[in-house]
C-alpha cells in the first residue's frame, strides 16, 4: 500500500508542478507567472508533506513552515515589482 | 482491523485528495483564459488541496508535537492565501488585464 501511494502522489505532483512550468513558460503577462511560481511552489510543499507521510517521520516539518511562509512573501514582493514596473 | 491501521488508510485517502486538487489547480492554471481565472483556480483548490495534504499528514504521524506545527503551517496557509490572491487581483485590475466580455458585473466601474 505504500508504495502504491508513493508512486500516486508522485505521479499527481508531477503533473501538477508541470502544468505550472507550462503556465510559468506560457503566461502573457508577469502576473500570470506569479500566479503559476505560487502554485509551483505549494506543489513542493505538498511533495515534502507526502514525503514525510509516506516515509513516517518528522524531521522535514519545519520546512513546510518555511515554504509555506516564502510562498506569500514571494508573491506579494513580486506583485508589488509589477504594479511598480507598470506604472 | 486495528485503529492505526484505519488511521493509515484515511491518511492515505486525503492525501490522494490533496494530490488531486493540486492537480486540478494546474489544470485550471493552464485551461483558464484570464489572470483573474487563474488567481481563483490557483487560490481554493490549491489551499485546500495543502489542507487535506497536512490532515493525512497529521493522521499517518499521530503525534502531539507534530501536530502542532501542522497545524501552524495550516494557519499561515488560510492566512496568507487571500492576501496574496487579493494583491494579485488588484495589480491585474488596475493595469488593465482584466477581460471584460468575461465578467458579469464590474463591481468597480464606478470608483
Amino acid at each position: 500500500m505504500t508504495v502504491l501511494l508513493a508512486v500516486a502522489l508522485t505521479v499527481l505532483l508531477s503533473a501538477t508542478a508541470l502544468l505550472a512550468l507550462a503556465r510559468i513558460y506560457r503566461g502573457p503577462s508577469l502576473l500570470d507567472r506569479v500566479v503559476a511560481a505560487d502554485l509551483l511552489l505549494s506543489a513542493m510543499l505538498a511533495a515534502v508533506g507526502a514525503e514525510a507521510a509516506v516515509n513516517r517521520h518528522a524531521t522535514t516539518l519545519p520546512v513546510l513552515v518555511v515554504l509555506s511562509l516564502l510562498g506569500f512573501v514571494g508573491s506579494v514582493s513580486l506583485v508589488r515589482f509589477a504594479v511598480r514596473a507598470e506604472s | 482491523m486495528s485503529v492505526a491501521a484505519v488511521t493509515d488508510w484515511a491518511g492515505g485517502v486525503l492525501l490522494l485528495a490533496g494530490a488531486v486538487l493540486g492537480l486540478v489547480a494546474g489544470i485550471g492554471l493552464v485551461r483558464f483564459p484570464d489572470v483573474l481565472d487563474r488567481m481563483h483556480t490557483a487560490t481554493k483548490p490549491q489551499v485546500l488541496g495543502v489542507l487535506l495534504l497536512l490532515a493525512g499528514l497529521a493522521l499517518r504521524l499521530r503525534t502531539p508535537s507534530d501536530l502542532g506545527m501542522l497545524v501552524l503551517v495550516a494557519i499561515f496557509q488560510l492566512s496568507t492565501a487571500p492576501v496574496a490572491a487579493q494583491m494579485i487581483g488588484r495589480a491585474a485590475y488596475r493595469s488593465g488585464r482584466v477581460d471584460r466580455s468575461l465578467l458579469d458585473v464590474d463591481e468597480l466601474a464606478g470608483r
